[in-house]
């Protein structure tokens, strides 16, 4: 029951690229940016109540942490005035703090005349530089160049760098709701919400959402990936905006959502990872970071307020997950959970990504040997979760149609309640990660990794993890027919749930067992250096790695399939 | 959405569902400053509010108007009370599911935990339950309607002391302060003060496992036993309760507060409460059957033993008054069996939660 992928082409939902939401945002960006700024101000200023005590506090506090993070953490990608710019916020603190003469209504001026330098400045720093002329060529560089490479491998002899056998669809096949995130992106705003794995995901993602015909998305993405100059590019061009997590100060996060909210009530349809950061452990995110998701309650409540009560104004939610056999960054990822939930060092940042060369050597090595990803999109839902139909109109359990507004009114009216819209977006953040385990993708890798390690596990069962992990390699070893039997019961209950829509799986998972086991073992972290599992010279399985192992292992994590063990 | 709604504000009638003692003791509070619409089943009652300002013989305020059309009452009013007992809880919220709308406060009274039985399961031979089989009202509501800004009333509030005018308190918890501070200003008055708390859960399993408590109560009484054991039970019973909350999603917290403590120390000294009866007949000597027989509604304690004895068995914790409970209430064990085991039982620590 091989599937076949439809390798559709999808024609363009806005032809005219000056129709393109984020082009007219870029062609605004000076009043854009000026605006983010103001509004931000706003709102820190309704935060700390119009107090010039706690203000002067806060920018004493900004000021400090920012200039700690120049001395200890510097990156290459941070401007060089940065040092001046600070030196100037605290000239001018000093002065308004030792004029004694100011009058306490003046200083309030003047302190709200620095806070709004600071808002300028981040907005500016946050804003993305997107160019269509750029966004056009790196579409063509990435479509082109990966099919040419994918063919060079894949079709041997003369003249294969010019065959169109295969395609990039090949390779990365996109499977759910694509028909509806069409049809939807021309009525609404999408907020696309997908899981994150791997610092591809972001690449991956831009090249799907314009294989989809879809305009392009901006997004928020680590100003750390922006040290490397490839990434850079490319990420300007895909229209991502910044987002610095070295700077947790109260002014710049509030710029910060304050520059995603406008975005999305603009019409730009947005993407975060709302993870907040790849998953260290391999599992699929549970707790989502709900500062950005915080945003599209609030967009969604603002375009209430200003009466757009149409589908216009409409946001809607969509869940993706990416789905792979091989996570490039994994030994690093998995050792960072362990030795933060191992509680024995900090956390550093240090990944495989570190330069250009490493990852076009990713990349070559992807498109030639192969290792496939799918991208599940999921059901479109509204920002309280509920699923919304195709003309865009939110539906409950029962089919029945729901007012999105009249969740935001109260006595009649819609009305501003920031409690009230924390409790929505971790709703939301609920019905996000429900989402995620209904159209996670299992493959074969993710099969075989998951009964190796619980049986590993199972033999042991006094061990916890740590202890596991330094077992001698001796102790790794699973015999084949226990292991066939193991796989083919756990794959019955993935089929069950699957036929209760609890999870999806790859159309391979249909082969003979046999098989499924040889495609798992042939792809499961296939590039790594030392192999998660291979089978040894008696045929029975064994782990070179059993970090790498349990990091896999984790994808099939969340559905109770451990208690089969 | 109702036309009503779109031209109005304050103005708006507050509704209350169910008539009961209860009910009637908070409808009448809020008609105090505002205007009160009731709900009833049945068409006499609703004649009889509306005629004759009384509910079954319990005096009503003038200004409250009865419906017994669950569309008009979900029209016209913003906030409700829901104010029913746990055995119609669940049908009465689906007869209001189709009318009610995301911009409803709905507020509950009602002191019961609600099973889902997964598929080939009954519930008469049911020994184990997860958490995700148990729901609390306000969950029932969330899961039922299309409501989401719910609360919950709860803390020691016997009807006929309301109804006196005697001062008295309650708790209004809910996750949203919005449903908080509506609850406060319409209930809040000179001999009725209304405290807010967010663990919305934790306030509903307080008022739900004191009932277990209560049923003890009633038994160390019909013993004959003294003020020394009521004392061991009321903090022992407060430090299962503190256990088993935190094991359902509650916080310690609430535990300690007017909705657990309050309402726990006021329950195991009401003699005339049908869960301190049920304790008291057991020690005289009846069976569990032999009391339902004669007792016009369930105990809600009786249930609340079966479903967390039930819950025990999956949450690997233990809470030996409620297990001995369920072994006297279901099984053979006599009551003086009990007390003998609870008296043996290793509590080597006095407080081991906070």
């Amino acid at each position: 029951m091989e599937e076949n992928y439809s390798k559709h082409q999808y024609d363009p939902i806005l032809p005219k690229k000056d129709e393109w939401p984020v082009v007219k945002l870029a062609r605004e960006r000076k009043e854009f940016v000026k605006k983010v700024a103001e509004l931000s101000e706003d709102r820190i200023l309704d935060l700390i109540g119009k107090n010039p005590e706690i203000l002067k506090e806060e920018l004493e506090t900004t000021l400090y942490r920012e200039k700690l993070r120049i001395k200890q953490n510097p990156w290459d990608v941070d401007p060089d005035d940065e040092g001046l710019f600070w030196g100037e916020v605290k000239n001018s603190l000093l002065q308004i703090h030792s004029e004694v003469s100011l009058s306490k209504a003046k200083k309030f001026e003047a302190y709200k005349a620095v806070l709004s330098k600071i808002t300028s400045r981040y907005s500016e720093e946050i804003a993305s530089n997107f160019k269509a002329t750029h966004y056009k060529f790196t579409r063509r560089v990435v479509t082109y160049g990966f099919s040419r490479l994918l063919n060079a491998a894949r079709v041997k002899g003369f003249g294969s760098l010019f065959s169109n056998q295969y395609t990039l669809q090949d390779k990365i096949q996109i499977t759910g709701q694509t028909a509806q995130i069409r049809e939807l992106a021309t009525k609404g705003t999408i907020v696309m919400v997908p899981t994150h794995f791997s610092n591809l995901d972001s690449i991956l993602i831009g090249w799907i959402i314009s294989v989809l015909g879809m305009p392009p998305f901006i997004y928020g993405a680590g100003l750390n990936l922006f040290n490397i100059s490839i990434f850079a590019y490319f990420m300007n061009a895909l229209g991502a905006y910044k987002v610095d997590r070295r700077k947790k100060n109260l002014m710049y996060l509030e710029t910060l959502k304050t520059y995603s909210k406008e975005a999305i009530q603009f019409g730009c349809h947005s993407l975060f990872f709302p993870g907040g950061t790849r998953s260290r452990s391999g599992i699929i995110e549970s707790k989502l970071k709900l500062g950005l998701l915080s945003t599209a309650i609030e967009a969604q409540r603002a375009n209430f307020q200003q009466g757009i009560s149409d589908v216009s104004g409409k946001i809607f939610i969509i869940p993706v997950t990416i789905n792979y056999h091989f996570v490039l960054e994994a030994p690093s990822l998995i050792q960072d959970y362990l030795s933060q939930t191992g509680q024995e060092r900090y956390y550093k940042e240090n990944d495989e990504f570190s330069n250009s060369y490493k990852i076009s050597k990713f990349l070559f090595k992807f498109f030639t040997k192969g290792s496939d990803i799918s991208v599940s999109i999921g059901r479109a839902m509204d920002v309280m979760g509920n699923y919304v139909d195709e003309d865009g109109n939110s539906r409950d359990k029962w089919d029945r149609e729901v007012n999105t507004e009249e969740y935001f009114m109260s006595n009649g009216k819609v009305t501003v309640d920031a409690q009230r819209e924390e409790e929505y977006t971790q709703t939301l953040g609920k019905r996000i990660v429900e989402e995620f385990h209904k159209i996670n993708r299992v493959f074969s890798s993710h099969l075989v990794a998951f009964v190796a390690f619980e049986l590993i596990q199972a033999k042991n069962d006094k061990m916890d993890l740590f202890d596991l992990i330094r077992l001698p390699q001796e102790d790794l070893v699973v015999a084949y027919e226990e292991f066939k039997a193991t796989c083919q019961r756990v794959l019955d209950k993935i089929f069950e749930l699957k036929a209760n829509g609890k999870i999806d799986t790859a159309p391979h998972l249909y082969r003979p067992m046999d098989e499924i086991i040889t495609h798992g073992l042939e792809n499961v972290g296939m590039y790594h250096a030392k192999r998660p599992l291979i089978k040894d010279k008696a045929g029975n399985l064994v782990t070179e790695d059993m970090s790498l192992l349990y990091f896999y292992h984790n994808r099939l994590h969340g559905y109770g399939l451990e208690k089969l063990f | 959405m109702g036309m009503a709604l779109k031209n109005s504000s304050e103005s708006l009638p507050i509704g209350v569902i169910g008539v009961g003692s209860f009910g009637t003791a908070i409808a009448n509070m809020l008609a105090e400053k505002n205007e009160v619409m009731v709900y009833a089943r049945k068409q006499e009652v609703v004649d009889e509010i509306n005629s004759q300002h009384s509910a079954s013989g319990k005096l009503l305020n003038p200004k409250i108007r009865a419906t017994f059309s669950p569309e008009e009452l979900c029209e016209s009013c913003g906030v409700l009370f829901l104010m029913i007992p746990s055995a119609a809880f669940l049908e009465v919220t689906r007869t209001f599911a189709p009318f009610l709308h995301p911009f409803h406060l709905v507020i509950h009274g009602t002191k019961g935990l609600a099973v889902q039985l997964a598929e080939g399961e009954q519930w008469d031979t049911v020994k184990k339950l997860r958490r995700n089989q148990i729901m609390t009202m306000s969950e029932v509501i969330i899961q039922e309607t299309l409501a989401v800004r719910v609360g919950c009333l709860a803390g020691p509030n016997i009807s006929k002391e309301l109804s006196n005018g005697q001062p008295a308190a309650t708790v209004i918890a809910s996750k949203y302060n919005e449903v908080i501070q509506e609850g406060q200003r319409l209930l809040r008055s000179e001999k009725f003060q209304v405290y807010g708390n967010f663990d919305i859960i934790g306030v509903e399993l307080s008022g739900v496992l004191k009932n277990i408590i209560a049923i003890a109560a009633g038994a160390l009484a019909g013993l004959g036993l003294g003020e020394n054991a009521k004392g061991l039970l009321i903090s022992r019973g407060m430090v299962e309760m503190a256990h088993l909350s935190k094991a359902l999603g509650g916080t310690v917290s609430s535990v300690m507060g007017l909705a657990g403590v309050g309402d726990l120390v006021t329950s195991c000294n009401s003699p005339d409460s049908r869960n301190f009866t049920v304790g008291y007949r057991l020690a005289k000597g009846e069976t569990l059957n032999q009391i339902l027989e004669t007792i016009e509604e369930v105990a809600e304690g009786v249930n609340t033993v079966r479903i967390v004895d039930a819950f025990l068995k999956t949450a690997g914790i233990r809470a030996p008054i409620t297990e001995n409970l369920h072994r006297v209430l279901f099984e053979d064990l006599s009551i003086e069996e009990a007390l003998q085991s609870l008296m043996k039982y290793p509590f080597s620590v006095d407080v081991d939660f906070v």
